[in-house]
């Protein structure tokens, strides 16, 4: 198949990077949430044990 | 070691020939498919990478069987707990339970092959019959000692009966492709051989890998 | 435990992915045969090389679990197993982009890389049922090493064997991992494979700091409402 005319290729090219932007973007944002929360409850738990 | 594998070896086989339960049902499986894929590909003979294709698959997926069942024995009598008191190494245990899958294995073909040939198969068997049978032992071998493994690794999850057949077979396919890809020129109208040394390679260092690993790493299961 | 050098390290990746997306964009040449689709190459496969190294990584860490029994190997084999099947599922939806970029097909069965990764990943989903139906939890970590073991020795096995039955069903010379690769080619190709490897890295130590951190709480949780039954 010839290669495609930049505008379509692009899309693809886009896509594929994309793809791989969000698999780490989402990840990070998932660990980055558990981490806060790991936060959260340690503040708790330390105010209600200094008290 | 060897001792005790031959032990554990022939305890199965007896109880194998007493039950019956294994071996003719992956038979029957075999026969059964074989009918299938008549209707599902509408075809009366199948020859070269269809046939070899056809033959392989089948024979995978009565292994998934064998697997499931092997050492189903020693849950229903409750008697792996009494295996593993004894002081039989684990060794001894993948050997035989290995060895016995093998055995299954070819007792199953004995009469899944030549059936194949009498219903599917368009080219005769005869000719290439010395080195269908190399394939099919070292395509065995390699089935074994992964179906032991998997076996083993499924033998106390609770899910069992869905895990082995999704663990075991992707685990087979490079066994698939070297056995497909050796067996599909013996099964062509002119049954010449076509690289099988590159297969028969490629089968013995599968065989030899798992043989290993799963000898070294068997101690780890099933400890209790 | 596992916050030592992360900032840097993390820095560091930032860095190198952004100098191997310009590089890729603004340095490398235009490929003759495939156009600008080819680019999807600079991110592909080393998804696809980081992906196998972490299956195997997570193999060898497995060996050092049972060899020790230091539950923390276990970690960090499930760990680098857990990144390795994301980049795995990533090979295979920017392999489908660049077959239907390229062939016009979703999927195509010629390559091998693409048909490997879809038989490992399929073998690597059970890792997680595997895993979670056993309940004792040192029980777990050594079936799961055992599984670990076994799959990271089976990954190159595959490579080989569905690179041998592709060069046989179609002859076809596809130069994608490059056997002649020009220099500004060879260097994007380089950098990018730096910056995912590094990327593997740094998001295999946050999920370890994060897990670390998790377990931690946990313990200190259960040692306080030990001692308020023990106060009551």
């Amino acid at each position: 198949m010839p290669a495609l005319p930049l505008d379509e290729a692009g899309k693809y090219v886009a896509g594929a990077y994309v793809v791989f932007l969000t698999l780490v973007v989402v990840y990070v944002a998932i660990i980055g949430a558990k981490i806060a929360r790991i936060d959260r409850e340690l503040t708790e738990l330390t105010s209600e044990d200094g008290e | 070691m060897i001792g005790a594998a031959g032990t554990i070896l022939r305890k199965d086989i007896r109880l194998e020939l007493r039950t019956k339960e294994s071996v003719p049902a992956m038979t029957l499986f075999t026969l059964t498919v074989y009918v299938l894929f008549h209707f599902g590909l509408d075809r009366d003979s199948l020859d070269g990478e269809l046939a070899s294709g056809v033959l392989w698959v089948t024979l995978l997926l009565a292994a998934v069987i064998g697997v499931s069942r092997l050492f189903a024995a020693e849950r229903e009598q409750g008697g792996i707990d009494g295996l593993l008191l004894a002081p039989v190494d684990r060794t001894s245990l993948f050997l035989a339970k290995a060895a016995a899958l093998f055995l299954f294995l070819a007792a199953v073909e004995v009469v899944a092959v030549p059936a194949f040939g009498l219903l599917l198969l368009g080219p005769g068997l005869g000719g290439a019959l010395p080195e269908l049978l190399a394939i099919l032992a070292l395509g065995d071998l390699g089935i074994a000692a992964v179906g032991a493994l998997v076996a083993a690794l499924a033998a106390e999850t609770r899910a069992r009966e869905l895990i082995v057949p999704i663990l075991l077979l992707p685990l087979l396919v490079p066994v698939l492709i070297a056995c497909a890809q050796a067996t599909e020129p013996l099964l062509r109208q002119d049954q010449a051989p076509e690289d099988l040394g590159r297969w028969l390679g490629l089968l013995t260092l599968y065989d030899v890998v798992f043989v290993l690993l799963s000898v070294a790493v068997f101690d780890y299961l099933l400890e209790d | 435990m596992y916050s030592k050098g992360f900032k840097p390290l993390a820095a560091a990746t930032v860095v190198t992915l952004a100098t191997a997306m310009a590089l890729v964009f603004f340095y490398a040449p235009l490929d003759a045969d495939q156009g600008f689709v080819q680019k999807i190459f600079y991110v592909h496969v080393p998804m696809a090389i980081v992906s196998l190294c972490g299956f195997v990584a997570g193999g060898i860490m497995a060996i050092a679990y049972l060899r020790s029994g230091d539950s923390s190997w276990d970690l960090r084999s499930y760990v680098a197993i857990h990144i390795s099947i994301i980049l795995g599922v990533g090979v295979l939806a920017t392999g489908a982009i660049w077959a239907r970029a390229s062939w016009g097909h979703w999927w195509v069965w010629d390559e091998p890389v693409l048909v490997s990764f879809l038989v490992v990943v399929l073998l690597y989903c059970v890792y997680y049922p595997l895993r979670f139906s056993i309940e004792d939890r040192e029980r777990q970590a050594r079936y799961s090493s055992v599984f670990a073991i076994a799959a990271g020795a089976f990954v190159p096995l595959n490579f080989a064997a569905v690179r041998m039955a592709e060069a046989y069903t179609h002859p076809r010379v596809l130069s994608q991992t490059g056997g002649n690769l020009p220099g500004e080619m060879r260097l994007t190709f380089l950098v990018s494979l730096l910056a995912m490897a590094l990327l593997f890295v740094t998001l295999w130590k946050l999920e370890l700091i994060s897990k670390h951190a998790s377990m931690q709480l946990k313990r200190l949780k259960r040692k306080l409402a030990e001692r308020e039954t023990v106060a009551a």
